[in-house]
């Protein structure tokens, strides 16, 4: 097997006395996209956030591309590769759609010093009407991004994740909130920008079908802890993860 | 012809630069650079807080460091441009140093550390009497020598602060619409989101400050030959907030907002001199008014009323969605 593009070992994490996250371990291999699933407050966004550096996991280690990576800042973790979404919306919505995707992009383009006296595109028009196109936005490039749907926000958000071209991308909860006919839309957008640029994907979802359809892998977590992991089907029939999902 | 409306509008608003002190007496021409000097300035603070999100209480004492600087070299016998560009660079300095506490704190918390800056600035210009003179402050500062013409009077520099304030807002023209103008707003409207997206947010938190800061020290050396007298008190912080509501009354994070906002608050007063007694009331209602109903200041006003004019229900969703990010 080729190198991982992403492994975690044994990362913990606790705030106070809630242990949120006790000792995970996993491994993403190129191109494949990995379901997280588990019950709400079972640590998958703190999870996120201490692979990404908006937290500072207790012990640990996290690995991007080889790299061991810890103490960075999330703009510098970006800068190796990954991108992610949040599980609350999280776009610019004062800015258009055009903006909103340039911003996305324009940190991985030349210095500091041509951002500031290089054109004010950072040259990447041309891609970020691709990548706006690719998410079905065309007709919204000038709109701000704040007066959009709920489910088109969702896309926004989504599509930013991906402008920097990045190995990785974590989308934590992708489909929440949004309605049926985005929804299809999403899980399209996401299957193919997979299948057209190899990009691995960790998808945090609790919408089951959603996440069986679109994953290779899943990985469940309940109380900071795997309970389970393997294919789609498998996940689906373990009795551990049905308890669990009972409160049991 | 959509193309060249832009371009016209700003020539047009030159012009009337230009024109508009000619035939004036001197008071006029005096209110009219103490516009664009304190225009300079807001528009520093526009930067940082409307642009990019960073309350500061401290634009006066920026003006302070800069009318300081400027009128201490000046006087020691410096040309202005050598005052200028220390007064420049200095309060770049100190705005970058006052960027760090923004750095861990926000908010209100913020606004309480850069006013607690301006408290400190007015303070050490106070007691430092050896360098500031203290209560009595620094007087007879010379005007600018320009080749062509001596600025001593009031015409000649109003036009010399004129070319000053057309350079310092092309230059914010083109910060502002660069991709750091993108990323300034992106600090503002979600930092994390942001920093999630490769903008190193640590860094651009203290150039929002020190860029500001410097457009505050860049007022200042204008103050400082336009009165040729300073005192701390010039420089305290009710100065600090007349400033603030020059930014919020134009439009914060508007590019022509702090011009408005500096306009209104400067020459209103001056309009409204019939009135005697009653204009500070008059003149707080109206800001009440305005801040209830846009809080975007005049320009978010003109915005709304513009596009209610020009395009049917669908935009207005997009306007007030803009409307609530302030
Ligand atoms: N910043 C935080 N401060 C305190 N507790 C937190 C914080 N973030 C998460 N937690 C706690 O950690 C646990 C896991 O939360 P989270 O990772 O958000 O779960 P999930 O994403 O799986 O729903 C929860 O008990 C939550 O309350
Ligand atoms: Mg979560």
């Amino acid at each position: 097997m080729s190198r991982p593009v992403l492994s975690v070992r044994n990362i913990t994490k606790s705030f106070g006395g809630i242990k949120a996250v006790q000792g995970v371990s996993f491994d993403v291999a190129p191109g494949e996209v990995l379901g997280l699933i588990g019950p709400n407050g079972s640590g998958k966004s703190t999870l996120f956030n201490c692979v990404l550096g908006q937290y500072r996991p207790d012990s640990g280690e996290v690995l991007v591309n080889g790299r061991k990576v810890g103490g960075q800042r999330a703009c510098d973790l970006n800068k190796m590769g990954v991108g992610r979404t949040f599980q609350q919306l999280s776009v610019f919505p004062g800015m258009s759609v055009l903006d909103n995707i340039l911003l996305a992009g324009q940190e991985h383009k030349g210095s500091m010093l041509s951002r500031l006296f290089g054109p004010r595109d950072a040259g990447l028009t041309g891609e970020a009407e691709k990548m706006i196109e690719f998410f079905r936005l065309g007709h919204l490039r000038d709109t701000l991004a704040g007066a959009l749907s709920y489910g088109q926000q969702k896309l926004v958000d989504a599509a930013m994740a991906f402008m920097a071209g990045p190995t990785l991308v974590l989308l934590d909860e992708p489909a929440g909130g949004v309605n049926l006919t985005m929804l299809g839309a999403l899980k399209d957008r996401l299957i193919a920008y997979n299948r057209d640029h190899g990009t691995s994907f960790v998808v945090i979802e609790h919408n089951m079908e959603f996440v069986m359809s679109l994953c290779t892998r899943i990985i469940v977590l309940a109380e900071g802890r795997i309970i389970a992991e393997g294919a789609p089907e498998e996940v689906r029939s373990n009795q551990m993860v049905i308890d669990a999902y009972l409160g049991g | 012809m959509a193309r060249f409306r832009y371009p016209a509008l700003v020539l047009l608003g030159l012009a009337a630069l230009i024109l508009a002190p000619r035939g004036e007496g001197n008071y006029i021409i005096f209110i009219f650079t103490s516009w664009l000097t304190y225009s300079i300035a807001a528009m520093g603070l526009n930067l940082t807080l409307g642009y990019s999100g960073q309350i500061s209480l401290a634009q006066a004492s920026f003006m302070g460091i800069g009318a300081y600087i400027t009128a201490l070299l000046t006087l020691a016998g410096l040309p202005w441009i050598v005052g200028m560009l220390a007064a420049v660079a200095a309060t770049f300095v100190v705005g970058l140093a006052l960027g760090f506490p923004a750095l861990r704190v926000k908010g209100h918390f913020l606004a309480f550390v850069t006013l607690a800056f301006n408290t400190l600035f007015f303070l050490v210009a106070r007691n430092e009497d050896w360098l500031t003179g203290g209560n009595y402050g620094l007087s007879g500062m010379p005007r600018p020598n320009l080749i062509f013409a001596s600025t001593m009077k009031n015409l000649p520099f109003y036009y010399f602060t004129l070319g000053v304030f057309v350079v310092a807002a092309a230059l914010m023209w083109w910060i502002v619409h660069s991709p750091w103008g993108r990323a300034f707003k992106g600090l503002r409207e979600n930092p994390v989101r942001a920093e999630s997206l490769g903008v190193d947010t640590t860094r651009l938190t203290l150039l929002a400050f020190a860029i500001g800061s410097a457009y505050g020290g860049l007022a200042g050396a204008l103050v400082s030959p336009l009165v040729q007298y300073i005192d701390p008190g010039s420089f305290a912080l009710g100065i600090s907030l007349k400033i603030l509501l020059m930014v919020v009354v134009g439009g914060a994070g508007y590019f022509y907002g702090p011009m408005l906002g500096a306009a209104i608050v400067i020459l209103l007063p001056e309009v409204l001199r019939f009135t005697e007694g009653y204009y500070l009331m008059i003149y707080a209602t109206a800001v009440i008014v305005l801040m209830v109903f846009s809080p975007r200041g005049l320009m978010g006003l003109g915005e709304r009323l513009w596009h209610r004019l020009t395009r049917p229900a669908r935009q207005v969703r997009a306007d007030m969605a803009g409307g609530a990010q302030l």
